[in-house]
């Protein structure tokens, strides 16, 4: 028997009412174009991912105040770790307390996980969707909860995890120019030549590397980097693990055939990469060790500090294409507003605000390229043109011709999806097939009744 | 007029001018010395009435609803965690993970106690200091040393041992030698309490009961299983109890060091119930988890506490 009891952050005032305002609210702001308040005054507080980029930060807080100036509002932003999840306990303690920040950025599943107490944003979102066209397709997956808005994506932090190569290895020992393959010129991409970087290809030139005594480091624990790459592995196989109407799929012949390949490819990994953290692949690259990692440029900007002549020795570019195409994993991060906030029309004309295009473009220099927008309008900024060494060496970062973005989970509905990722089935399934040797089939078994458990979300 | 000068006396307060029938029970209720006692006790149990039992019970509420925490689903989430695969083998590997860690701990413990005991008075200090740091050292910042130590790919252990002419170990990327690293660390930070408790048990054992041993022909086996361990039993199921407590309920080392992986073989609860509750963003799942072992600790501490108390009177 379930009894219906109250949330948890709505004793007082019922929270359906709250939310039902709220959508009556939206569906009224939705009719018309988004109007920036006059004069939005009072002030703000925002709790935002604390940038490991020195100065990035600094970047955001001008905007801000640039903004707080103008409108006679007075921001204040707190930066908040994401070691040690410190940014995620912060959220789930302001939602479980009903107050906090007025503002509060979301690692990826976050928005999901709160868009209970989120407001809706559809107003700013959409204006933003009029002026730069098509949002990043996984940006909307984890932001428009049931066609609502409850995050608008950030540029701060947002990232994809492309390949990121040792030009000098790959010609070495590999016989591949990934420089030719892929210049800091979109215009100049020959789609012949790019067709030929497929995971076959890249499977026979992580054979020879390893040979050669470089691998290629390829997490595979339970964190991010990990999931993200074989998320994207898996997408460009076909495999889908839930779809949409919470039907189990993981037992395909997609399945069985990106999990032979795997087996190959962990094959020709060191085997420390089952331990590694998010910060496992970047060592081994920085360490002159490794040919080729999948992650955001943060590895060649550390290397830029630790070991120059690697960093001159990277090339940034897209990932191998699949039997059902070519993708990436990104990782967006969010702005949501709280419904507790009580400045809410303030906070939209700063999200607005700072998600303009000459904002944008600021972000992107202050991080040397790394931070990401959503809007692929937005892949044209200088920065990602002519950061060094090499000239050019993240132009290959934001997603760019055939390359698609994904996320490990979609497209289960994102209550389901949260689970799957956070839970790493994906990686923890290739592991028991890859390192405990188990057999295919039971893994598969594993796996099904592991997502059965998800859909209990 | 009365007279208003009020002295204090061993008795308590006098020549106050209220008619004596009415203070006479107050003065009764505060010369009490439980009533002083409890008084002073009040604002810790207020403390602990906030931050112990309130978010306690408050855990115990939300492992009972469902994910969105709009609806009351009694003990769904246990039975929906003992239904899971992934759930038995945390269970079995917080048994282990704990079990040998406090056995090992214990003996640790036990045999440095005695090594220390038996040093000159002189020396005892010293070595009391060095072998307690590491039981002063903030956990967190220790298992991040101890995972450099472990670190997969540039781990000093092995630079070591591939030094020594020796092959490397897979510390932490394999799910046998991971599991064998967080039983360590833990037994590393955590037998310098068995040895503390320990060591001040022994010195309250009285000298006359070894003497009297040693002349009805005992050896030193002897004197230790029929003197010191019976002397010490109290002590030792007291502090069995509480380690088994704090090391089923560790966090830091696990979630350091391996974060539950490789294929979650090393998660125990409470970086399970991190993973379910903080990062998937299932509260009362997480917190079901967390609760899991809450009923057959309270059982194993009321019969520990029970002997202990037996013992106790027949001490006494």
């Amino acid at each position: 028997m379930t009894v219906t009891l109250l949330p948890a952050q709505s004793r007082k005032v019922s929270r359906r009412s709250v939310l039902k305002s709220a959508a009556l609210g939206s569906a009224a702001v939705l009719a018309s174009p988004y109007v920036k308040g006059a004069y939005a005054a009072g002030s703000l507080s925002l709790g935002v991912w604390d940038h490991w980029v020195p100065g990035a930060n600094k970047a955001l807080t001008a905007l801000c105040d640039e903004w707080g100036a103008k409108n006679n509002c007075e921001v204040k932003i707190d930066y908040i770790t994401s070691q040690g999840e410190k940014d995620k306990l912060t959220a789930a303690a302001e939602a479980q307390a009903g107050t906090g920040h007025d503002i509060m950025s979301h690692r990826d599943w976050n928005i999901r996980i709160h868009a209970e107490v989120l407001e809706p944003l559809n107003d700013v979102a959409d204006g933003l969707i009029k002026q730069y066209g098509p949002i990043s397709p996984v940006a909307e997956y984890l932001a428009k909860i049931k066609g609502t808005w409850r995050g608008i994506p950030t540029t701060v932090g947002s990232q994809v995890k492309p390949c990121c190569s040792r030009i000098s290895l790959y010609k070495e020992h590999a016989g591949i120019d990934v420089q030719d393959l892929f210049p800091a010129d979109e215009s100049k991409w020959d789609k012949a030549k790019i067709d030929t970087w497929t995971w076959d290809t890249y499977l026979t030139s992580a054979e020879k590397l390893y040979k050669a005594g470089y691998p290629v480091g390829l997490p595979m624990g339970q964190t991010s980097d990990a999931v993200d790459w074989v998320g994207a592995l898996f997408n460009s196989f076909g495999v889908v693990m839930v779809d949409g109407k919470d039907n189990i799929k993981i037992n395909s012949d997609e399945t069985r055939q990106a999990m032979e390949y795997l087996k190959k490819l962990m094959a020709v990994n060191p085997p420390e990469v089952y331990a590694w953290d998010d910060a496992g692949n970047n060592r081994w690259l920085i360490s002159g060790k490794g040919s080729s990692i999948m992650n955001p440029p943060s590895a060649w900007a550390v290397a830029k500090r630790d070991n120059p002549s690697v960093a001159a020795d990277c090339w940034t570019h897209p990932m191998p294409k699949g039997p059902k195409g070519r993708f990436v994993g990104q990782l967006p991060q969010f702005y949501g507003l709280w419904s507790f906030s009580k400045n809410k029309q303030a906070a939209k004309d700063l999200l607005l605000y700072i998600s303009q295009k000459s904002s944008v473009a600021q972000l992107v220099e202050a991080s040397s390229g790394y931070d990401l927008p959503s809007f692929k309008t937005m892949y044209d900024l200088d920065t990602w043109k002519k950061v060094e060494p090499p000239v050019g060496t993240v132009y290959g970062y934001p997603p760019r011709g055939d390359e698609q973005t994904s996320i490990a989970g979609a497209p289960a509905r994102s209550e389901v999806g949260a689970q799957i990722y956070n839970q790493a089935i994906n990686t923890v399934m290739v592991a028991k097939f890859t390192q405990g040797n188990e057999k295919l089939d039971d893994v598969i078994k594993w796996a099904e009744n592991e997502l059965e458990g998800t859909l209990r979300a | 007029m009365a007279d208003t000068v009020q002295t204090w006396t061993g008795s308590g307060l006098r020549g106050v001018a209220v008619a004596p029938s009415t203070l006479q029970p107050l003065r009764r209720f505060l010369g009490r010395h439980s009533t002083i006692a409890f008084l002073m006790c009040l604002p810790l149990m207020i403390i602990i009435a906030g931050l112990v039992i309130y978010p306690a019970c408050f855990s115990i509420y939300l492992s009972m609803l469902n994910r969105a925490q709009t609806h009351f689903i009694g003990l769904g989430n246990f039975k929906f965690l003992l239904s899971r695969d992934v759930f038995q083998m945390v269970v079995e590997q917080t048994a282990i993970f704990a079990l040998s860690a406090v056995l090992f701990k214990a003996l640790i413990g036990l045999i440095t106690a005695h090594l220390i005991n038996n040093l000159p008075a002189k020396g005892q200090r010293k070595w009391r200091g060095m072998l307690l740091v590491p039981w002063v050292i903030p956990l967190a910042l220790s298992s991040l040393g101890w995972w450099w130590l472990f670190d997969p790919t540039h781990s000093a252990f092995n630079y070591v041992l591939e030094e020594l002419g020796f092959t490397e170990i897979p510390w932490l990327s394999q799910p046998a030698w991971a599991r064998f690293s967080v039983i360590l660390v833990n037994v590393w930070f955590g037998a310098p309490f068995f040895l503390i408790m320990y060591l001040a048990a022994l010195k309250s054992v009285p000298e006359q009961l070894y003497e009297a041993a040693a002349i009805d022909g005992a050896n030193a086996w002897q004197k230790f299983v029929h003197i010191t361990l019976p002397m010490m039993r109290n002590i030792i199921a007291i502090t069995v109890l509480f380690s088994l407590i704090v090391t089923f309920a560790n966090f830091d080392i696990v979630q350091i060091m391996t974060g539950g992986g490789p294929r979650n073989t090393t998660h125990v609860f409470a970086t399970y119930a991190f993973m379910l509750g903080i990062r998937s963003g299932d509260l009362p799942l997480g917190a079901a988890t967390s609760l899991f072992m809450f009923p057959i600790l309270a059982v194993a501490a009321i019969f520990i506490l029970r002997g202990v108390r037996k013992r106790g009177r027949e001490i006494g």
